[in-house]
């Protein structure tokens, strides 16, 4: 049974329309603002099983937030059924907290005037976990994240990074079965987006935590995620494996060529179809090529006849080209 | 938990040492003045002569006990609840397997406690200094003092809570301000005690819930009522506000809409 279940789940809100001017206002303040809906949510269905990590993903307005906040059962949808762990969150909203972790990116849930143990603390108390239980959750978290540093720190003077890996240790302490992260890395420098996504990786593996992520940072997606829900406009436009988005999309990998010299001028009506050359700068050649039309060492045999090479790389297609593609139009939805 | 909470919220307060000298400061002003002003109205009456059950001296003793028990109490001015609502943190706090009024009124219980402390009793001692205050007669009244102030306390959590809860639709509190203004400010007995208003007010306010939130401690204090009856007062309005904010709170929680996100 998957742990999370949602079945065409829908959410519209109503549309303040403020009228303009002195009239207008007297107007609005009489008769009420009342502008139509807004579909935020729209139809989304998708299961996940125990232990998968999938990146929820989309641009902003898209719906991911909501869909989330559906999830935990602080939103009530308009429409719809979702069973997480067993639960219809808006129904069993308390018995629901105690089986999941959440993280908003720019959100915290710890004591502004507490130093971050206290808060650990307090939260212990909150979730009612066994002492020994939390001492180990709190050696683990304090051991991957480096909290040591500043765990008598007051939350209000911790950095960005710092307060995010609090958070994490905080949404982790109760040992939920599943953590919802909502831009997780937003606003921090590579080596904090590093360590936590070693720690979720970890998490991961070590504990079959169930992590469901949006974010706009496609490292993210790529470092973490093997398995990705595509949104927009409410709407689901794509859920499969990254791989298998990238490879039939995404499409096409580049073969990176640096020739000894210029090499010969007809390279650039090389190919027809399963690989394209893209670039000639001087002795540097990209081509791109389909790889389930033609291996890596057929298009570089291919190459080699139009010069001497020295040098060459391959670089896979980017996740970011195959979703905005994705967006503008360009890849049929509902694939 | 709660009470764990209510630890945490506690010794928070002990944090802001210069807002409390503040605090102080002004509490004690306005003590001063509003004791000289009855005094001055009390001039020409032989000692020991009421108005509406008021002596002299039991006037300036409720200007203290009203000045000592603002912060402990609250009468106005507390819109925590709302600012989660705006800064979305009240997500989180929704997302927590708790009670969220017992969540709320454990903190405010402890922050009332801090208070009594650094407000309330410094704000009673200089009044004590400066002025003749009237005592609990025995120390059973003592007793029942110290067992009103957590009731008004929470009489005064409620009525802040559900005018908090408001903020769901509203997602603003201007408005709500100054209704809570009259109703907290003048309700309680706290501008005036309300045996000095004409009949029909006094009357009304009489069988309102909000004099618990101080008229009712004055009296106990004062010997104007009973210790069982003015308790038992405040009992029976803590839970009927209790049972009030529970109502509100369901039907806001339905109604949940988060902003942002």
């Amino acid at each position: 049974m998957p742990i999370i279940d949602v079945h065409r789940l829908e959410k519209t809100f109503p549309i303040k329309k403020h009228r303009t001017g002195a009239m207008g206002s007297i107007a609005s303040l009489i008769r009420g603002d009342n502008g139509g809906e807004f579909t935020a949510v729209n139809n989304v269905s998708f299961k996940i099983e125990r232990g998968e990590m999938v990146g929820y993903i989309g641009p902003n307005g898209a719906g991911k937030s909501t869909t989330i906040k559906m999830l935990t059962g602080i939103l009530v949808p308009t429409s719809g059924e979702a069973t997480i762990a067993g639960l219809v969150p808006w129904e069993k909203r308390k018995q629901l907290a105690q089986k999941i972790g959440v993280v908003f990116g720019q959100r915290t849930q710890l004591w502004w005037d507490l130093a971050l143990i206290e808060s650990l603390e307090l939260l212990r108390h909150l979730y009612r976990v066994p002492e020994e239980r939390f001492r180990e959750n709190l050696a683990t978290a304090t051991d991957l994240l480096g909290l040591g540093e500043f765990l008598h720190t007051p939350v209000r003077q911790l950095s960005l990074g710092q307060r995010m890996r609090g958070d994490l240790a905080a949404a982790l302490l109760h040992d939920p079965e599943i953590l919802y992260l909502d831009e997780p890395t937003i606003g921090l420098d590579i080596v904090a987006k590093e360590a936590i996504r070693e720690f979720l990786i970890t998490l991961n593996r070590d504990r079959q935590t169930t992590v469901l992520l949006t974010t706009h940072d496609l490292d993210d997606i790529e470092r973490l995620c093997p398995r990705i829900i595509v949104i927009d406009h409410g709407e689901v436009m794509y859920d499969g494996q990254l791989a298998s988005l990238k490879s039939r999309w995404g499409g096409r990998r580049q073969l990176i060529i640096d020739y000894a010299g210029d090499p010969d001028a007809a390279i650039a009506s090389m190919g027809n179809g399963d690989m394209a050359v893209t670039e000639v700068d001087g002795p540097r050649v990209t081509i791109a090529f389909d790889r389930d039309e033609i291996s890596a060492p057929d298009v570089l045999t291919r190459a080699s006849a139009f010069g001497e090479i020295r040098d060459m790389s391959i670089q896979e297609p980017e996740i970011e080209d195959v979703i905005r593609r994705m967006y503008d139009g360009s890849i049929p939805a509902g694939m | 938990m709660y009470l764990e909470l209510a630890k945490r919220s506690f010794q928070q307060q002990f944090a802001y040492r210069a807002a409390t000298l503040a605090g102080l400061f002004t509490n004690s002003v306005f003590g001063v003045m509003l004791s000289s002003v009855y005094l001055a109205l009390y001039w020409d009456k032989a000692d020991g002569v009421s108005v509406a059950g008021f002596t002299a001296q039991q006037t300036v003793t409720y200007t203290w006990l009203g000045q000592a028990l603002i912060m402990p109490v609250v009468f106005w001015g507390w819109w925590l609840i709302v600012d989660t609502i705006r800064t979305g943190t009240v997500v989180m706090d929704l997302l927590k397997p708790m009670d969220f009024f017992r969540f709320w009124l454990s903190r405010d219980l402890g922050r009332a406690a801090a208070q009594v402390i650094t407000r309330g009793v410094p704000t009673l001692l200089i009044g004590a200094l400066l002025f003749d205050l009237v005592w609990p007669e025995s120390w059973q009244r003592w007793a029942a003092f110290l067992i009103s102030v957590p009731f008004a306390v929470t009489v005064s959590f409620c009525l802040r809570f559900m005018m908090n809860l408001w903020g769901f639709w509203l997602l603003d509190h201007r408005g709500i301000s100054s209704i809570m203004l009259v109703v907290s400010g003048v309700f309680s007995g706290h501008l005036l005690p309300i045996a000095w208003y004409p009949a029909p007010i006094r009357d009304l306010l009489n069988v309102l819930p909000f004099r618990s939130m101080l008229m009712t401690p004055v009296e106990i204090w004062l010997g104007q009522i009973s210790i069982v009856h003015g308790l038992s007062l405040q009992l029976f309005w803590t839970t009927v506000m209790i049972g009030a904010s529970y109502a509100l709170l369901q039907v806001a929680e339905r109604k949940v809409v988060v902003q942002g996100g």
